[in-house]
């Protein structure tokens, strides 16, 4: 059967040489931010790897994950990888519908029991079942009925690991991220509204490589690709560090491709590869297009208070000192980093769900 | 120096420089020696690095071009030459669509992408030997 297939025995089923191979494993290690010296090891690993089963599951989400990653020109390292895994389930891709699809499923968890991936995209409401159902079944059963006999979870996207934009307050649907239902499986969050898609193919291609999960942050991220900030691998840095800030779109320093922090840039409390992998296959990424970071890749991006006021702004005045003190460069990005964490805090506190009567009241005014 | 390698940031409009260029430059310099006294080759993930737009291009502008080309078909092109420094390659590896999947610059005699892989070869002993029949 093709999913018992190793990878190599795939590809050169497609005519790729070992030069090609090669080729594939440099560009997969560079992918995978590992250092160049590991290609051989990437190069064996991959050798022996057997195509996994993934089950893709999609809750509530705008599709912008599975856009970020299929709308990727082919052939790409990520459509090689694709190719390497075995997807039998993926309602937004797969051409079955209804009862077909749901059968396809449930023989990928009966096959590979124990051994299976499950990527799931999107946020789960709790509020009220019937808010989100696929062939009838609540998003909640159909995630915990399928990630019963997953090896691993990946929560792709930020609705997925931490709730998104429908947990943002006041959260309507009651949407809660993967981590608060499945408790007892591995899960890694690869967040970012959306991931990127290198982010999301290389978590995979880890998987299949060392037929492990990566090493992953305190919010469950692989440190590979979140191990540092935005601000940090910024090539706009230097000009943060010596006090030059952008102060409107048009001004002389946007011109001059200073730092965007005053402009409402969360690059200094985002953990993301933005800044190295890029984004449009490694064109640019917001902040070289001259637009702050969004911060889209943390839990709560979209009650933090506004996208274009400095993360400074809601204490007063800690920021007008920290902003204008060239030598200031990370204390400030520290300071401020805490006092984003209060606000986000406070916005978490103030969520009510709401359930289907409060809705029909709401549409009731109008 | 009269590069990016040496420009500080205050700089014309659209240019914007990191200072990462001439640390490189160090780090091939000393993996040049290393080759020269222990055949020890280097590789480095040029995209790994943060880059301001025109910084790459700087950095290869400087590495220049010395004396031999290649081009790889497989999964797309690949160019590699060496540098106007003899044993620094620039290895640029691009899919169908020409894009860059990834860039390394290799410090040894011949990047090991060009040297003929033993299946490949067995591969094409056994199409030579089913045309002659």
């Amino acid at each position: 059967m093709a999913k018992h297939k190793t990878l190599i025995e795939a590809l050169q089923q497609q005519g790729i040489s070992r030069r090609s191979f090669l080729k594939f494993c440099a560009s997969t290690a560079s992918l995978m931010t590992l250092p160049p010296a590991m290609i051989p090891a990437v190069a064996r690993a991959l050798e022996q790897a057997r195509r996994p089963s993934v089950i893709w599951l999609s809750f509530q989400e705008c599709t912008g994950c599975t856009e970020s990653l299929t709308r990727s020109h082919s052939p790409t390292v990520e459509g090689l990888i694709f190719d390497a895994i075995s997807l039998d389930y993926h309602h937004t891709l797969q051409a079955a519908s209804g009862h077909a699809a749901e059968a396809a499923r449930m023989t990928a968890m009966e096959e590979n029991h124990g051994n299976y991936l499950v990527v799931v995209d999107g946020s789960i409401p709790t509020a009220n079942a019937g808010f989100s159902t696929i062939a009838g079944i609540s998003n909640r059963d159909m995630l915990l009925e399928t990630a019963r006999g997953a090896a691993a979870i990946i929560a792709v996207g930020t609705c997925a690991a931490f709730g998104g934009i429908p947990h943002a307050s006041p959260n309507p649907t009651g949407a809660v991220a993967v981590s608060e239902l499945v408790t007892d499986k591995p899960i890694i969050n690869v967040s970012g509204c959306p991931p990127i898609p290198v982010v999301i193919s290389g978590v995979l291609t880890h998987f299949l490589t060392f037929g492990s999960l990566p090493a992953l942050d305190e919010l469950g991220r692989p440190k590979a690709f979140f191990g540092q900030s935005i601000h940090d691998r910024c090539y706009r840095r230097p000009f943060y560090d010596k006090g030059l800030f952008a102060e409107s779109f048009d001004d002389e320093g946007a011109k001059k491709g200073w730092c965007l922090y005053k402009l409402g840039c969360k690059g200094p409390t985002t953990f993301n590869a933005c800044a190295t992998a890029k984004w449009n296959s490694g064109t640019s990424f917001p902040i070289q297009s001259g637009h702050p970071c969004l911060g889209c890749s943390e839990p709560d991006f979209w009650d933090g208070g506004g996208f274009y006021r400095p993360l400074s702004t809601p204490t007063g005045d800690i920021g007008a000192t920290l902003l204008y003190g060239a030598a200031a460069g990370a204390a400030a990005g520290v300071a401020l980093g805490a006092v984003n964490q209060a606000r986000k805090r406070r916005a978490q506190q103030a969520h009510q769900p709401v359930g289907v009567d409060d809705l029909e009241k709401g549409a009731g005014h109008d | 120096m009269k590069s990016g390698a040496s420009r500080d940031s205050s700089n014309e409009p659209g240019e914007v420089y990191t200072g990462n260029v001439l640390p490189l430059l160090h780090e091939i310099k000393h993996a040049l020696q290393r080759w020269l006294e222990t055949h020890e080759p280097a590789m480095i993930d040029v995209r790994s690095l943060p880059m301001g737009p025109g910084e790459e291009d700087a950095l290869i502008d400087l590495l220049g071009e010395g004396e031999v080309r290649a081009r790889l078909s497989a999964l797309g092109r690949s160019d590699i030459y060496e540098t106007r420094y003899p044993g620094v390659w620039l290895v640029t590896h691009y899919n169908d669509n020409e894009e860059i999947m990834s860039r390394f610059i290799e410090v040894i005699d011949v990047p090991s992408i060009l040297k003929s892989q033993a299946d490949d070869v067995r591969d094409g002993l056994n199409r030579l030997a089913a045309h002659i029949g």
